[in-house]
């Protein structure tokens, strides 16, 4: 990952970083670390996702009840007992949002994940192979970016209806990923012309070492980014699809906790935290996702950084 | 002054290569490289000297195997390019002749250390050498082209050195692999003057210490007569003049170097006296007509330029203009101060 | 009247049309303040054409664009004086240099491909800046536009062209064109050739010199290459790490140049006529600006270099009207900042 600090905008010259060479992978480390913890966003960010993550970690060392266990009384309101009061159910609402993060979190990063590996293969090889495959593989993704997604979504998921989450995994990776490899081939094509990738052609490297050694590690910064929203959108699509009950809903996770709640009436009858619970938590994660996703464009990209202005100190 | 050798160590015949360009309705042709034969001998450094459009960027590339020709021929060592099909044989020629890139900033890959470009053409290049021997030859090349202490350099990262550095590191990538020829593309032309001349002298050196023949390709006619034994002036594609350094600077023969030379600002010298009139247009070659393609800029035009394109011809030892009027023996204009 | 008024009239009544003093421009960096140009200060006359030269990073551009009032943030002007016919720029709020742009003083820019309009012709641009400077009426929009062309050389047909149909060379000279629309006091050029060929660059140069003697406006030319402004330029001044190394008539700094930069510089140059000499050019890297050494900048890379220059900061010394930073000049030359 490169840092360069330089101000875009009418040919400007910013000085560029000197400095004594120190250990270059101590360097590296520390120039990771200030980024995140300069941008503001990245920090914010980190920190939400990482309370996220701990709790899907360790759910039991924050709820001690059972979340399915349908024993208590029923639409309860909150108390010392019970946080967020009770489902209709008879459930402890609070139980059922601490370990419903860790199938939401999964399936967010899962995902995530899949979509990203899809979209580097087909956009950075569409880019770097051009001619026909660059066509071919170009339409492909077109073609799945113009499809109206969610209904798409809809149909596919109600046609796999007993396949639960993993179908639910399946459908969401394979209509997602046109987005991010849109982006990545067009990052890659820009790189295409640079030079050290021309030298590493007449140095006499194969296609495939110039694709994963020359070429993908320069684009770290949009691929983290890419994955990003990918697990975003992930969060969100499915949670909406278990929401109008296309998931598996005798799992547990945010989006069935809705459907579960949209099912009962839920703020018809006064049961706000039913619904509201789940929902600020799809929120919060999602806006984690959002602002490390926004920074980590901003750490490739030094043009979208936030400028900073000069208290000008007049000095005579 | 190098002897003409019974076999140059490059030779080109006739190359040529053209671009199609526009759209399936209204198809035409680039003219890009036409009919350039050009030789470059062993300890050599052959300056290939032009403005832009006139093709020598594409006759580097060429000869590096990035382009295909179109027609003609590129002789190495008295083998044809066009022979050359086993991965081995490819992998050998890149070694024997690799290229430095004009822009310092994006020729080398900002993510990993200095010592990865030359490893991998150590290792790609140079099979027969273990891990220590690798290290060590790494280590031997940075210390060649004068980037020291070799062993921090190499624990660096590209933004960490200055332009200057990291040109004289790509000139250490292609040193590690013991070539013959280098195709130097405009090396010095992104680097402040004060740079530049430390790079130019590093090219000499290389030919005399390390017998190595650079094609340097460039702009500046002042750098190309710095370093060159030979100059080989392009124009519109097609070369226009070629000769030693020094007899095409003291007596040149096409009426463009007579031009280009005149163009040139030199601070210790009065303004010379050049075609002010012309307002250095550059040529387009795109389905070009027979005949001289510098005809409508060119004071001393007749009517055979017009209609056949004059080959070289060769007017005094080694020195040859393609020019119908050029007359050997005539004194540079330059000389002639108003 | 104020007293920031009463400096105005006394300034204007008295100098030169352009009176830069003490200029000190920084950026405000990730790692710190660094200061880009520190403390330059310079005159020029009515009609004058000052070259600036330097190498990367020398402060030049920045502060060109500190003169022209075209920072932007993270970049300000943090100290001295620009003073410009009696009015001190800095000081200016944005509607009155908005008024002075392009009447008074205008710039060009260093890439024309990158400041001109894609999308709109020459004409239709010339257009925009003649209404947003003052005219309105089609029929003088028309004729100036027409006859600035015919200025630099271009067939008033091109008005209609668009950027991507014309040469580089008459690219820039549009963008020449452009910035005499309202025959400007001062022209202000950031390295306007840097992107044509050597047979071009020399011509737009002539061009250039020759308009100015016809219509009498001065330039500030900033260019990396020296050799280029060596015939053109009245006075010269050599910039280095963000200060003035060197500033005087530029023959006299190209026969017999003074600061050791200067002389490195001079030398570094191959020729192309005399003798093929070998050169050396200069070792080592302009300093940090971020961290500025405690002497003189020059220092690291100094053949001449002496006890004083380690430790201690030279002022500009004048010798015989040149005006150079080095303490080998110390003695026996007046010192004037």
């Amino acid at each position: 990952m490169t840092m360069m600090g330089a101000s875009a905008g009418l040919g400007q010259q910013a000085p560029a970083a000197g400095g004594p060479p120190q250990r270059a992978r101590a360097q590296a480390l520390g120039r990771m670390f200030r980024a995140v913890r300069s941008n503001r966003k990245a920090t914010a960010g980190s920190i939400m996702l990482a309370i996220f993550v701990l709790v899907a970690l360790f759910p039991g060392v924050i709820s001690r009840k059972d979340p399915s266990a349908e024993v208590y009384g029923r639409s309860l309101n909150p108390s010392l007992g019970h946080l967020l009061g009770t489902t209709a159910y008879g459930q402890d609402l609070f139980a059922q949002t601490v370990w419903g993060a860790r199938q939401s979190l999964i399936i967010a990063l899962t995902v995530g994940l899949l979509t990203t590996v899809l979209a580097v293969l087909i956009g950075v090889a569409a880019a770097y192979l051009g001619g026909i495959w660059d066509g071919v593989l170009s339409m492909l993704t077109d073609v799945l970016l113009v499809i109206p997604l969610f209904p798409l979504l809809i149909v596919i998921a109600a046609y796999a209806r007993n396949g639960g989450t993993l179908v639910l995994i399946t459908v969401l990776t394979l209509t997602e990923w046109s987005f991010g490899a849109r982006q990545l081939r067009s990052q890659a094509l820009s790189l295409r012309s640079r030079d050290f990738l021309e030298a590493a052609r007449v140095r006499g490297e194969r296609p495939l070492y110039i694709i994963i050694v020359e070429i993908i590690p320069t684009m770290t910064s949009l691929i983290v980014a890419v994955f990003l929203s990918s697990a975003l959108y992930a969060l969100l699509f499915a949670s909406s699809l278990q929401f109008i009950g296309l998931g598996d809903p005798n799992s547990l996770s945010w989006g069935t906790m809705l459907y579960w709640a949209e099912n009962n009436e839920a703020l018809q009858t006064g049961q706000y935290l039913w619904a509201v619970a789940p929902g600020l938590c799809i929120a919060a994660l999602g806006a984690a996702f959002a602002l490390l996703n926004y920074a980590f464009d901003e750490i490739g990209n030094p043009a979208l950084r936030p400028v900073r202005r000069i208290r000008v100190k007049r000095t005579s | 002054m190098t002897e003409p050798t019974p076999q140059p160590l490059l030779r080109t015949d006739g190359l040529t290569k053209h671009f199609k360009i526009g759209n399936t309705l209204s198809r035409r042709i680039l003219h890009a490289v036409d009919d350039v034969d050009l030789t470059v001998g062993e300890r050599e450094i052959v300056a290939l000297a032009g403005e832009s459009g006139s093709g020598k960027s594409t006759i580097a590339r060429l000869i590096a195997r990035i382009y295909r020709p179109t027609r003609g021929e590129i002789y190495f060592r008295g083998n044809p390019l066009s022979h050359l099909r086993s991965r081995a044989d490819l992998l050998r020629y890149g070694g024997d002749v690799p290229m430095v890139f004009q822009d310092p900033f994006s020729s080398i890959n900002p993510v990993y250390r200095v010592s990865h470009g030359i490893l991998r053409g150590l290792m790609l290049h140079r099979r027969e050498l273990g891990r220590g021997e690798r290290q060590a030859e790494a280590r031997r090349v940075l210390d060649e082209v004068g980037l020291t202490p070799a062993e921090d350099v190499l624990q660096r990262f590209p933004h960490e050195l200055s332009g200057g550095q990291r040109q004289r590191l790509g000139f250490a990538q292609a040193l590690a692999m013991r070539p013959k020829l280098i195709l130097a593309d405009e090396p010095v032309s992104m680097l402040d003057v004060s740079i530049r001349v430390g790079l130019l002298n590093l090219m000499t050196q290389l030919r005399d210490r390390q017998g190595v023949s650079i094609l340097y390709i460039t702009h500046d006619i002042a750098s190309a007569r710095y370093v060159a034994d030979r100059l080989v002036i392009m124009y519109a594609g097609r070369i226009a003049e070629t000769g030693p350094t020094e007899a095409v600077l003291a007596m040149p023969l096409h009426p463009y170097t007579q031009l280009l030379l005149s163009a040139v600002p030199d601070p210790r010298a009065p303004l010379a006296v050049g075609a002010e009139s012309d307002k250095g247009e550059p040529p387009r070659v795109i389905d070009p007509t027979p005949g001289c393609r510098f005809r409508w800029r060119c004071p001393l035009a007749v009517e055979e330029c017009h209609r056949r394109t004059p080959e070289l011809r060769i007017l005094g030892p080694a020195h040859s203009a393609a020019c119908h009027v050029a007359k050997a023996g005539a004194p540079a204009p330059s000389e002639v101060t108003a | 009247m104020s007293s920031a008024q009463a400096d105005d009239v006394r300034d204007a009544a008295a100098g030169p049309m352009l009176q830069v003093s003490a200029l000190t421009v920084e950026y405000a960096m990730d790692w710190g303040q660094v200061r880009a140009v520190d403390g330059v200060s310079f005159d020029l006359g009515a009609g004058e054409f000052v070259g600036i030269v330097g190498e990367s990073g020398c402060g030049k551009s920045t502060l060109l664009f500190a003169i022209a009032q075209l920072l932007s943030p993270p970049a300000a002007v943090t100290g001295g004086s620009v003073v410009f016919k009696g009015r001190d720029m800095v000081r200016l709020t944005s509607r009155a240099l908005s008024a002075m742009r392009w009447k008074d003083m205008s710039v060009v820019m260093q890439s024309a491909m990158n400041a001109l309009n894609p999308v709109k012709s020459i004409g239709a641009q010339f257009r925009d800046a003649m209404r947003a400077h003052g005219s309105s009426s089609a029929t003088d929009i028309g004729a100036r536009s027409a006859e600035v062309l015919r200025m630099v050389g271009i067939d008033p047909v091109h008005l209609k062209s668009y950027p991507h149909q014309l040469s580089g060379g008459m690219r820039q000279r549009s963008m020449i064109a452009m910035a005499l629309l309202f025959t400007p006091d001062l022209v202000i050029m950031d390295e306007p050739t840097s992107a044509l060929d050597v047979v071009a660059q020399r011509s737009l140069m002539v061009q250039i010199k020759e308009l100015q003697q016809q219509l009498g406006f001065a330039i500030i030319f900033v260019t990396h290459d020296m050799s280029l402004v060596s015939h053109f330029s009245d006075r010269l001044m050599v910039m280095y790490a963000g200060q003035m190394a060197e500033f005087g008539v530029t023959r006299r700094i190209f026969g017999s140049p003074l600061h050791p930069y200067s002389v490195g510089l001079m030398e570094a140059f191959p020729s192309i006529r005399g003798p093929r000499a070998p050169l050396t050019g200069i070792q080592g890297r302009p300093p940090d600006l971020a961290r500025p050494p405690a002497g003189c900048r020059f220092f690291p890379r100094c053949q001449k270099a002496g006890a004083r220059c380690e430790q201690e900061r030279p002022e500009l010394y004048d010798v015989d009207g040149v005006a150079v930073r080095c303490f080998l000049y110390a003695d026996g030359g007046t010192s004037g900042d």
